[in-house]
């Protein structure tokens, strides 16, 4: 019986599916690395909260077993920041899209960065919202078609390893969804390290945004992927913008420094000692 | 382990109402504050960041009011008393996720210590705007619990009530305070810690493998497993069964989501509902009020009997769920009802609607200062003439 078993089957719950993803789309290859991660680090599931926002990628939270919250578009991060502080021995994870984390929750990422609270944050940036069929949005390529950019898109894209780096986040990785094992490794790491962590992952949307912009299928845009990646481990992620010739993928960011919740367990303390003392 | 601070500060205090709050929660078990400063309510926040560390619990200040409703439901999925404090604007932005709280059922308090709107209006000036606000801000059907303090010693029995509420029926409640009952300076009576009522959530009676987060008792209240616990449940905001999964295209999950959601808070409306009524017994002239302007309409009710005028009043102690019931029971016993409000006129809109045939008079206030009682006494008595 058990040959029949996916062999993630304990990490995915079953009742959720057959999954709402498209064809081609990576956001089963971020589910796959995320349990793999999971799973190949043996952490006890019933300590890990899995928290998404709104868009495609927002039903990975139901997807996974683990203790999982869908919140309302772009809280993602603030509502991990609530559950991490509340029980530090919680993992918490956030994954979810370019849209939903950097344009209606890009201040709760910047300052869940800058404050260093303890939670992994993964984005699946697929340049666009795919949910709402295709429009343009804070990662969007310049010139690139979308259904709102019928001229093609004249705002400038975020270049996101470089804003997590510059507030605050202490370990920084951008993979495509075609380095499967780099992208793994990163996620174990992020999961292991103290502190505020974020990994984006290039991803293909072929049905939507592929398909107006002449990368119709998934094997097009991994194509793409392949064509462009550069690994450059430890480079200025300020030099690392995304265009059509180059995506610099690796390590951009891996340094310590005392989480949010650390310092604060340590004020705590601080606080309560004196009270003791009657001071 | 270090000797944690008193979370109860039994004896007798000369407080402000912001603190009075802050105390109250703290009574009540919150161990977690989330907010972000606003006139009038920030001294609420920072009590809580003063005490909280005190007795182990933990303040934070978000980046904005969104993200502080949001960290304070998180805070309650992870098993943890949770609250915020704001005021009108800042109460603006929150109501996007008090609709998440009352979809995914969090027990939550927040504070609104009402100023002047519309926009930012007048910060540091008492109003009664949001009133309305509190009932219908958030979009869909849903059901808010709201109580109204009127004196410092009554934010802070309301505050602990709150979280009572809210722990009781899983449901966001706010606090409705205004900017003079947040500002004033009163005596307070904090009792011994054993002789205040403390509810906390139901938790679940069945192992994991057989527990559904959205199934509810009899009292259409689900019992609540925490993150962390084991259950491994997953809760969206999306419309959900009674597993919590995802069931958006059928119209009969829709349906007995939302009807169960608000039939909690309006069918347990007699156990939520509280109203105070003074020489209503043989009235002949009702005046409703809540909040700070109950106590104008208090002394012009005194001084209208002392004139000889049968007049009465029935405070409003709940605004949400409306006190439906108990202000047609006035309303059928008296020949005019007159309504103190500091706005252009919300809670009197219910009044009406419960009050059939007798006439109801509005007396609006805008601005700084509730009604004096001397005007309301004329009201009063211009119903008798």
């Amino acid at each position: 019986m058990s040959d029949d078993l996916h062999p993630f089957e304990t990490f995915l719950r079953r009742e959720m599916m057959p999954h709402i993803w498209c064809e081609g789309c990576g956001n089963g290859i971020i589910l796959n690395c995320y349990v793999r991660a999971l799973k190949d680090l043996g952490i006890d599931l019933n300590k890990v909260v899995t928290v998404a926002g709104i868009g495609c990628i927002g039903r990975i939270s139901g997807y996974t077993n683990t203790d999982s919250y869908h919140t309302t578009h772009g809280r993602a991060v603030a509502f991990a920041t609530g559950v991490k502080l509340a029980n530090p021995e919680l993992k918490v994870v956030v994954i979810s899209g370019d849209g939903d984390l950097f344009a209606i929750g890009g201040n709760h990422f910047i300052h869940a960065a800058r404050r260093n609270v303890d939670i992994q944050v993964i984005c699946a940036n697929n340049f666009n919202y795919g949910m709402t069929g295709g429009q343009y949005g804070p990662t969007t390529p310049l010139n690139a078609w979308t259904t709102t950019t019928p001229y093609g898109n004249i705002e400038h894209p975020f270049n996101l390893v470089h804003l997590a780096a510059a507030s605050g986040a202490v370990y920084v990785a951008r993979w495509t969804t075609l380095h499967i094992r780099m992208l793994t490794g990163s996620i174990k790491k992020a999961l292991q390290k103290e502190g505020f962590s974020f990994i984006e992952v290039i991803s293909p949307c072929p049905e939507i945004y592929g398909r107006y912009n002449k990368m119709r299928t998934g094997i097009d845009m991994m194509n793409w992927f392949r064509k462009a990646s550069e690994i450059r481990h430890q480079s200025d992620p300020a030099k690392a913008e995304i265009t059509p010739e180059r995506i610099i993928i690796g390590e951009f960011v891996d340094i310590e420094k005392p989480s949010f919740g650390r310092l604060l367990r340590e004020m705590t303390a601080k606080v309560q000692e004196k009270m003791v003392e009657g001071k | 382990m270090a000797k944690k601070g008193r979370a109860v500060l039994t004896g007798k205090h000369f407080m402000q109402g912001d603190i009075a709050c802050a105390e109250g929660a703290i009574a009540a078990g919150c161990r977690f504050f989330a907010g972000y400063p606003i006139t009038p309510a920030t001294e609420i926040a920072e009590r809580m960041a003063q005490r909280l560390p005190e007795v182990g619990g933990v303040y934070i200040q978000m980046e904005d009011e969104l993200a502080s409703m949001a960290a304070v439901i998180g805070a309650s999925y992870s098993g943890v008393k949770s609250m915020t404090a704001t005021s009108g604007p800042g109460f603006s932005l929150m109501v996007e996720n008090i609709g998440l709280a009352f979809m995914t059922e969090a027990p939550c308090v927040i504070v609104n210590a009402m100023r002047g709107g519309p926009s930012t209006g007048q910060p540091t000036k008492s109003g009664q705007q949001d009133v309305m606000q509190a009932k219908w801000g958030s979009h869909g059907d849903y059901e808010i619990i709201a109580l109204a303090p009127s004196s410092v010693q009554e934010i802070f029995d309301l505050t602990i009530e709150a979280f009572n509420l809210s722990e009781t029926y899983r449901t966001p409640v706010v606090v409705l305070a205004d900017e003079i009952v947040g500002h004033m300076w009163e005596p307070v009576t904090i009792p011994d810690a054993d002789e205040i009522r403390v509810v906390n959530r139901k938790k679940p009676q069945v192992p994991p493998g057989e527990y559904a987060p959205f199934k509810p008792d009899e009292d259409l209240v689900p019992p609540m497993a925490c993150f962390g616990e084991g259950y491994r449940f997953y809760a969206t905001g999306l419309t959900h069964n009674e597993s919590g999964l995802p069931r958006t295209d059928s119209a009969e999950a829709q349906q007995k989501l939302v009807q169960r959601l608000c039939d909690k808070i309006r069918k347990n409306a007699d156990r939520i509902v509280k109203t105070e009524g003074t020489m209503l017994e043989d009235a002949e002239v009702a005046v409703v009020a809540y909040g700070i302007t109950s106590r104008s309409a208090l002394s012009a009710v005194r001084k209208a009997r002392e004139a000889g005028i049968k007049a009465g009043l029935l405070r409003l102690v709940t605004l949400w769920p409306f006190p439906a019931q108990q202000v047609s029971q006035v309303a059928k016993k008296v020949d005019a009802i007159l309504v103190l409000e500091m706005n252009y006129g919300q809670i009197v809109r219910e009044v009406e609607r419960v009050a059939k045939e007798t006439p109801v008079i509005f007396l609006p206030k805008l601005g700084e200062e509730p009604h004096k009682p001397a005007e309301v006494l004329q009201a009063i008595r211009r119903t008798r003439s």
